[in-house]
């Protein structure tokens, strides 16, 4: 990448963990990776905010050193468009999953409400205030606009029921990252039976997202 | 015949596929409550002499009218659920500032709920880190070229640029400007790109 990165050589992981630091390249990567899975996936995927919070501190520092290069500098332009480029990407992997919590508001909250202890978290905490707001306004709209002006027993509507939830059965195109064996791919229609595949490393496929979910979220596979 | 009212205010949406949104249907909606309302009061002097006089042969009026209830609640909540997602594709596309031609077929509400909508959608984006957070309303296509050629549709006034130059933005004026300061000025109208 380039020298504006490099720059302090500044650390991005300040809280001690035991992964090793992240250069800018693994970083950029990582977030492109978690950009196209969002993109792809038809429904929310867990929520990577470690990366979201050291990409925008790599743009601001990016932004910073920017401004001390001579204007009119041909690197200048270059390391502008590298920002850009980011910021792009960055911004399209938010609006993806803010569209998804939007689109399935209740179903979302549900997942997270009843989430165990140790799991990891679908939504960022401030996803999640985003969320609640967004399920508070539109119900406390409903009301106000017509459910109140209906009859007694029809005063509520049941969100998790009126709202669609995602279609996990949808066909997803996907990279195999790290080989597996012994995948079960269920039976679509009565006459089908169930069967077993292995993904070879670096093969591609197209399959229902409901079979390889779980590879997704584990990073075996990409999908593309 | 029951419910009539009801489908069409979701006809009426349908027609416009491309996202428009069209005025508020007071009217419409007003006369689908009220026929809740006397369907329900039906039901309840039904309800009320079939446990009283055991007419049982009232029970499938009953059954039907409840089904229509539900439909026009149904009706009710998918015309307005659809309106909404139609104003939230505005707040993408225009900015905060609606033109006042668009604000002029939303109710009260729905500019409550606008109003709502866009500080929830603010404040999470300040909360992105950096100073101010990111502004993920912009970059809304991948960047192709630093500058672009862009022609001033109407009247801008002055507009000022990262390095302090300030452009006077007059109508068919043509400059060449950075790409991510010309975003939502082309989103408004106020720009265009000149491809050439």
């Amino acid at each position: 990448m380039s020298d504006a990165l490099s720059d302090d050589g500044s650390d991005f992981n300040q809280d001690g963990t035991q992964e090793d630091v992240m250069t800018p390249a693994e970083l950029i990567a990582k977030l492109e990776e978690a950009w196209l899975n969002e993109k792809f996936s038809p429904e929310l995927l867990e929520n990577k905010s470690e990366v979201v919070e050291c990409v925008m501190e790599q743009l601001t520092h990016m932004e910073s050193n920017l401004q001390r290069v001579k204007k009119g500098d041909a690197k200048a332009s270059i390391h502008r468009m590298e920002i850009d480029r980011i910021r792009y990407v960055l911004s399209s992997y938010l609006r993806s999953r803010l569209q998804k919590i939007e689109k399935y508001f209740p179903h979302v909250l549900e997942r997270e409400k009843s989430r165990g202890e140790g799991e990891p978290s679908l939504l960022s905490p401030e996803e999640f205030a985003f969320a609640k707001e967004y399920y508070a306004n539109t119900e406390s709209y409903l009301k106000a606009v017509a459910l109140k002006r209906m009859p007694s027993n029809l005063q509520t509507v049941d969100m998790l029921k009126a709202v669609p939830e995602p279609c996990l059965d949808s066909f997803v195109f996907l990279r195999v990252k790290e080989r597996q064996e012994n995948i079960l791919v269920e039976p679509e229609t009565e006459d089908q039976r169930e069967y077993v595949v292995d993904l070879e490393e670096g093969s591609q496929h197209l399959m229902r997202y409901r079979t390889i979910a779980p590879l997704v979220s584990s990073g075996a596979v990409q999908l593309i | 015949m029951f419910c009539e009212k009801a489908i069409e205010l979701i006809r009426e949406l349908h027609r416009m596929s491309d996202g428009q949104l069209p005025a508020f249907n007071e009217d419409g909606l007003r006369q689908v409550l009220q026929e809740m309302e006397a369907l329900y009061e039906q039901n309840q002097s039904d309800v009320n002499e079939a446990k009283s006089e055991g007419r049982a042969e009232l029970i499938p009026s009953i059954k039907l009218r409840h089904c229509c209830l539900l439909r026009n609640q149904r009706c009710v909540t998918a015309y307005l659920y659809d309106r909404l997602l139609r104003i939230r594709a505005l707040r993408w596309e225009y900015g905060s500032v609606l033109p006042a031609n668009v604000r002029f077929h939303m109710c009260a509400e729905e500019l409550q709920w606008f109003s709502q909508y866009k500080k929830s959608l603010a404040s999470f984006m300040r909360s992105l880190g950096g100073d101010e957070g990111l502004d993920i309303t912009q970059d809304m296509k991948p960047p192709k070229s630093l500058y672009i050629e862009v022609r001033c549709l109407k009247d801008h006034g002055e507009f000022e640029i990262d390095d302090g130059t300030v452009i006077l933005l007059k109508k068919n004026s043509q400059h060449f400007l950075p790409r991510w300061k010309c975003e939502l000025l082309i989103r408004q109208g106020v720009l265009e790109h000149v491809v050439s």
